[in-house]
């Protein structure tokens, strides 16, 4: 496990650099000089080679990639342009929404998944099941973004229990910034909770026609019970795999939803930023979101080695 | 053979898209690059079959030439994904524990690493907004997922006695990946392609939704609902039909791959 832990380490470590090498080929060789690009066509030069020296533009690409990556190991992300803030800070203040959201939508999915994958499996070929199996069609079909829509229409709209978009600030309580979350949210989980579902049944059905479970029924236990004790650990694994493999498409949808709700983000922060041509802060904000993407990977790796040995032997 | 149910619906329901899409070529009920400011915001009525947009363009028309963007790009972006991933896993299956498959799989992790929305960022951060980006980014989020299951798929036919026997009669790697590999993944390759299709098609929507695709003035369901957004207050109308195409699609593609994987491989069948 350890050598299997280490190995995955030096993999990631590999990873990070390359995608790190990626993001700065794509935002800072590419457009040639980003220093004339961030201002427009109209600049002055002066501007252009004030800027140039900010941004440290003059030195090699070499020093300017191992400088970028060596500032976001120590947390410094640099200066935005348009804010004049450290990149960092807006970083951290937008993560204390979109995390939260992420976080509020992954939970939500599992509490809806993991009960009507579950009722699904355990009626399979009845009414039920296939009411079950219909809806989740439906429900990966939907786009998030038009379910948001819908979601605010007859909730904040029409019933008004919720407000259309903002977000109250965690100052005014956890419960206010909670509600505030809550249909971006749901309007997250839904297709995320339709694809757990089918995911959980199929896995469960296919746990039901092991071995192991017949000798649980033959030794007397109910079928609640085998379920419940042998079934339902062992269907959990491939589960969480696509938690894990799902978590991209949180983050997509999350920088999607935040629009729909106008919520202070990362998302609404990459996207002025973009508007912008604030590469300093597109740079960074993309940077993070593949780090978490590469992190989450990492982390199903090895929950997935811990739980069956037979994956520690490597591919 | 029972066809199943899955099929015939997903089937009709796409074809009735791409019919749309064709049709939409060469008869639109109405003009959508003519605005009609007098006629914005009209209920449906005879002359307006769906009702108009804020610009007075006409709904069912915008529909169907908007069906068009998202199946394009979607198209498009799938072409990317296998034109590029389907060599590529070959090449990793053939030599299987070389330093190729490893360089192909780590690259292909990388990718992985970039969501499309991510990419499309990306390339729209530097080179402004385009309808190319969304067909680059999804098409380049395609590439692993095309590789990983070409891959995957081939590992287990090489094992097979057949590609024994051909390698016996002095066949090289590429020959048997294209003589017998392929066509026997073949099957498997069409299914992930209606799933990345139909995931193209929501990314599409997502991405000009957001202002990431498709530029004004071409049609797309993803900015009809943006558009939509801004009238939700008054007229949710619009708001409705976009969103329901696109289910719709999304819906056809999704019955159709999965009626194609249970009709077209029957070890796969799945638990009913």
């Amino acid at each position: 496990m350890i050598r299997f832990t280490a190995t995955r380490l030096l993999s990631l470590s590999l990873s990070l650099l390359m995608a790190s090498a990626v993001v700065f080929a794509v935002v800072e060789v590419i457009p040639g000089d980003p220093a004339s690009y961030m201002l427009g066509l109209n600049a002055a030069p002066e501007a252009i080679i004030a800027l140039r020296n900010e941004l440290g533009l003059n030195g090699s690409l070499w020093t300017r990639y191992a400088g970028w990556v060596t500032g976001m190991m120590t947390g410094d992300f640099g200066t935005s342009y348009t804010y004049r803030v450290p990149v960092s800070d807006l970083i951290a203040q937008r993560l204390w929404v979109s995390l939260p959201l992420a976080l509020f939508a992954l939970l939500l999915s599992m509490l809806i998944a993991f009960p009507v994958g579950l009722i699904a499996a355990a009626r399979r070929g009845k009414p039920s099941d296939y009411a079950i199996m219909g809806i989740t069609q439906l429900g990966i079909a939907v786009p998030n973004f038009w379910f948001a829509m819908l979601l605010v229409l007859v909730f904040a709209i029409n019933l008004q229990w919720f407000n259309a978009g903002g977000f109250a600030g965690w100052e005014n309580g956890l419960l206010t910034g909670l509600k505030s979350l809550t249909l971006p949210a749901i309007a997250l989980a839904l297709p995320q909770a339709s694809i757990l579902a089918r995911v959980m049944r199929s896995s469960l059905l296919e746990t039901l026609t092991q071995d192991y479970i017949r000798t649980a029924r033959a030794k007397g236990l109910s079928r609640a019970q085998t379920l419940r004790r042998h079934a339902l650990r062992n269907a959990m694994i491939p589960v969480l795999t696509i938690i894990g493999l799902q978590f991209s498409f949180l983050i997509a949808g999350g920088i999607i939803i935040e629009n729909v709700f106008y919520l202070p983000g990362l998302g609404r922060l990459i996207f002025q930023a973009i508007t912008q041509r604030d590469l300093v802060v597109v740079e960074s904000v993309v940077m993070l979101l593949v780090f978490a993407v590469i992190i989450v990977t990492f982390l199903v790796d090895i929950a997935y080695a811990a739980v069956d040995p037979r994956l520690r032997s490597g591919r | 053979m029972r066809l199943p149910v899955q099929l015939i619906t997903g089937t009709i329901l796409t074809g009735f898209f791409v019919v749309t899409v064709a049709l939409s070529f060469f008869w639109t009920p109405h003009d959508v690059t003519i605005l009609t400011i007098a006629d914005k915001l009209q209920t449906p009525s005879g002359k307006y079959w769906l009702g108009t947009d804020h610009f007075g363009r006409d709904m069912f028309s915008m529909l169907m030439v908007g069906a068009r963007t998202s199946i394009a790009v979607a198209i498009v972006a799938v072409g990317i994904g296998m034109g590029v991933g389907v060599p590529l896993g070959l090449m990793a299956a053939a030599n299987r524990g070389s330093l190729l498959d490893e360089v192909i799989m780590r690259g292909n992790d990388l990718v992985f690493a970039f969501p499309s929305l991510v990419i499309a960022i990306l390339i729209t951060a530097v080179f402004g907004p385009s309808a190319l980006n969304a067909i680059l980014a999804i098409g380049i989020f395609n590439i692993p997922v095309f590789a990983r299951v070409t891959r995957g798929a081939a590992l287990s036919i090489w094992t097979l006695d057949y590609i024994l026997a051909a390698r016996t009669c002095g066949k090289r790697a590429l020959r048997i990946s294209v003589e017998h590999i392929l066509p026997n993944i073949a099957n498997l390759l069409i299914v992930q392609g209606t799933i990345q299709f139909s995931l193209g098609i929501l990314a599409e929507a997502g991405l000009s939704y957001v202002g990431l695709g498709a530029q004004p003035p071409t049609p797309s369901w993803g900015r009809m609902l943006a558009d939509a957004q801004t009238y939700i207050y008054s007229d949710a109308r619009l708001a409705f039909l976009p969103g329901i195409a696109i289910v719709l699609m999304v819906l056809g593609l999704n019955l159709m791959g999965d009626g194609l994987r249970d009709f077209l491989d029957p070890r796969i069948r799945r638990e009913r």
